[in-house]
């Protein structure tokens, strides 16, 4: 087999793990988009949030600390103790469920009824205040997050690679368990969303909001089950970015990769989420490999806007999103 | 007439049984700001029998439906359901205490397929936890077994099979409205509440959803409370009728009492008082 060929394949890999990941932040923003109409800003700032109360939990640091030394002169910084990973996560999942109920009971139930635009402002809003209460709340320096995967070159895919093609693929392990968590997660919400009670009803309020009422569906009970689930994923993505490049503000803007994932996808299909990250994920490493030496290298970072700024050119329902038609 | 009636109710020329009453509506007034909606009416449904509210447009039909399923509070009044005074409540809640319904312009879940639109009608029928469901465990499969099986009988007896796989936006108008009506159907409601059924049907549409709603009330016993323009439709469905004209009552009683009141005339025929 030729190199070049090897090469690519071995980009097209490492983009698919990385599609993942794009999916599952993407998938975020869809569960609440087609439940309650809301684009949530604040999604990215959630998965700082969960990385950061994850990271304070596990190391036993006491929320606020900053604050209360600065009001008392105390010294306060750690209880003294640490919490095992999986106890650390499941708290931080709680965290995130409570969040999602706070987030329905003060701002989105006196907003009910208003235009897209104002609860997309509230969603704003909202992501600032959570930036600033994960300062707060746990200090804003830069954190190391270790949840007990290993990190660096995977060994067994080197190995298979090399026996295979006689050329070993560089896969990072962290990324594939990512890639793997991810993908669970992926195939539950969609198994959830498609033959639960609950999931039925999930979908049945992002159809229609009087029949769902009608039928005995209780929106409130809804909305704080999507913020719920779109918390857990945002956890999920914070804590595998988290351990890759530590727990910091910039892990906020891995948000704006989703969006040209939704634009791929349709705002409002969970397929389109997932198969829109996997385009994205391969589409930008594989053109990284091929016209990166040619046009001086570093696209993926525009890649991924480019290729959605031709979907909103041409199809601008993205590739599974409802197609929008103005019926005069 | 209504007053010499027995609460236990009586047994209609075409021998079916009617019940006591089984809600109240005690003067009822509704306000959207200034404008006056529904002024101090009362009237009762009793069990097993068709209901009907007719009116000119703009009486208030409407608003008394959304009332009884509680998408409005009414300002003043209050109903009497199952003998007891019903609280302020939230459109789910009073869906689950067993009132179903359907929309003068289609609620339908466009996107989802025939039977997944009815199932949500089963909604409330299903307990299982929200565990159980996220693992698809033992109570959660049982459970959608289940009320899959009550799903087809009333897909079955509405004689809509051939479309149960079919997205719904992409159904007929007939079509939609009787995918509806199944919703509220598989609710097995204890009161079915239809805005106007028949509306935009043609006369076969018609015919057949006049069939379906007797057919519903006399298999099932359901009690049906059913706003409709058509005056032929509703003098042939219902057992009883109410008469609204700007937001008042102006008649209550059967078809051929309601027929021959003058009020009733007048706000039907439009005649000018002289």
């Amino acid at each position: 087999m030729p190199d070049t060929l090897l090469f690519a394949m071995e980009a097209a890999a490492n983009g698919l793990t990385a599609g993942v990941m794009y999916a599952l932040v993407a998938l975020g923003f869809v569960l609440i988009f087609k439940a309650s109409g809301i684009f949530n800003f604040s999604q990215g700032v959630m998965a700082l949030f969960a990385a950061l109360t994850l990271v304070g939990l596990q190391s036993g640091q006491i929320p606020f600390s900053h604050l209360i030394n600065a009001i008392f002169g105390t010294r306060l910084h750690h209880f003294g103790f640490t919490l095992p990973t999986l106890v650390a996560i499941a708290g931080t999942v709680v965290v995130m469920i409570a969040f999602a109920w706070l987030v329905e009971r003060y701002i989105f139930r006196h907003l009910v009824n208003q235009e897209p635009i104002i609860l997309f402002m509230a969603t704003i809003g909202l992501a600032y205040f959570l930036e600033g209460l994960g300062d707060i709340m746990w200090g804003a320096e830069v954190k190391r997050l270790d949840v007990g995967i290993p990190q660096g070159m995977s060994m067994a895919v080197d190995e298979m690679t090399f026996n295979w093609f006689g050329y070993g693929f560089y896969m990072d392990t962290l990324e594939l368990w990512a890639a793997l968590i991810a993908a669970i997660l992926v195939a539950a919400l969609v198994i959830f969303s498609q033959y639960t009670k609950q999931g039925r009803a999930l979908r049945a309020v992002a159809d229609d909001h009087q029949a769902a009422l009608s039928v005995g569906i209780s929106l409130r009970f809804i909305w704080v089950l999507v913020w719920s689930l779109a918390g857990i994923v945002a956890l999920v993505a914070g804590m595998m970015w988290g351990a890759k490049s530590g727990v910091q503000f910039s892990l906020s803007l891995i948000a704006l990769k989703a969006l040209p994932v939704l634009i791929l996808g349709g705002f409002t299909s969970i397929p389109g989420a997932i198969v829109g990250g996997l385009i994205i994920g391969v589409g930008e490493k594989l053109f990284d490999f091929l016209m990166g030496p040619i046009i001086g290298g570093a696209t993926e970072n525009w890649f991924a806007y480019m290729l959605a700024l031709v979907f909103l050119l041409f199809r601008p329902q993205g590739l599974f999103g409802e197609k929008i038609i103005e019926r005069v | 007439m209504l007053d010499t009636q027995p609460d236990e109710g009586y047994t209609t020329a075409d021998g079916r049984k009617i019940g006591g009453v089984a809600m109240e509506m005690k003067n009822i007034t509704l306000r959207f700001g200034g404008v006056v909606a529904i002024k101090d009416i009362s009237f009762d449904i009793r069990w097993g029998e068709v209901r009907a509210i007719i009116g000119p447009n703009g009486a208030g039909k409407s608003s008394m439906l959304n009332v009884i399923s509680g998408f409005y509070n009414p300002q003043e009044g209050e109903i009497i359901y199952k003998g007891y005074r019903r609280p302020r409540m939230r459109p789910y809640q009073v869906a689950r205490t067993g009132i179903a319904r359907t929309f003068q312009n289609i609620a339908l879940f466009e996107g989802m397929s025939v039977l997944d639109n009815i199932m949500t009608g089963r909604l409330n029928h299903m307990k299982a936890n929200i565990f159980q469901q996220a693992l698809w465990w033992g109570a959660a499969q049982r459970e959608e077994e289940e009320n899959r099986e009550k799903v087809e009988k009333v897909i079955d007896f509405l004689e809509i099979q051939h479309i149960r796989k079919t997205p719904v936006a992409r159904l007929p108008y007939g079509l939609k409205k009787r995918v509806e009506l199944a919703r509220a159907l598989a609710a097995e409601p204890s009161i079915l509440l239809l805005d106007e059924p028949m509306a935009g049907m043609n006369v076969e549409e018609k015919e057949d959803m006049c069939r379906f709603i007797l057919d519903v009330n006399d298999e099932f016993g359901t009690t049906i409370v059913l706003i409709e323009h058509d005056m032929g439709v509703v003098m042939d469905l219902s057992d009883r009728v109410v008469v609204m004209d700007y937001g008042k009552k102006i008649g209550d009683g059967t078809p051929d009492e309601v027929r021959n009141n003058e009020e009733v005339i007048k706000a039907y025929l439009g005649v000018t008082d002289d």
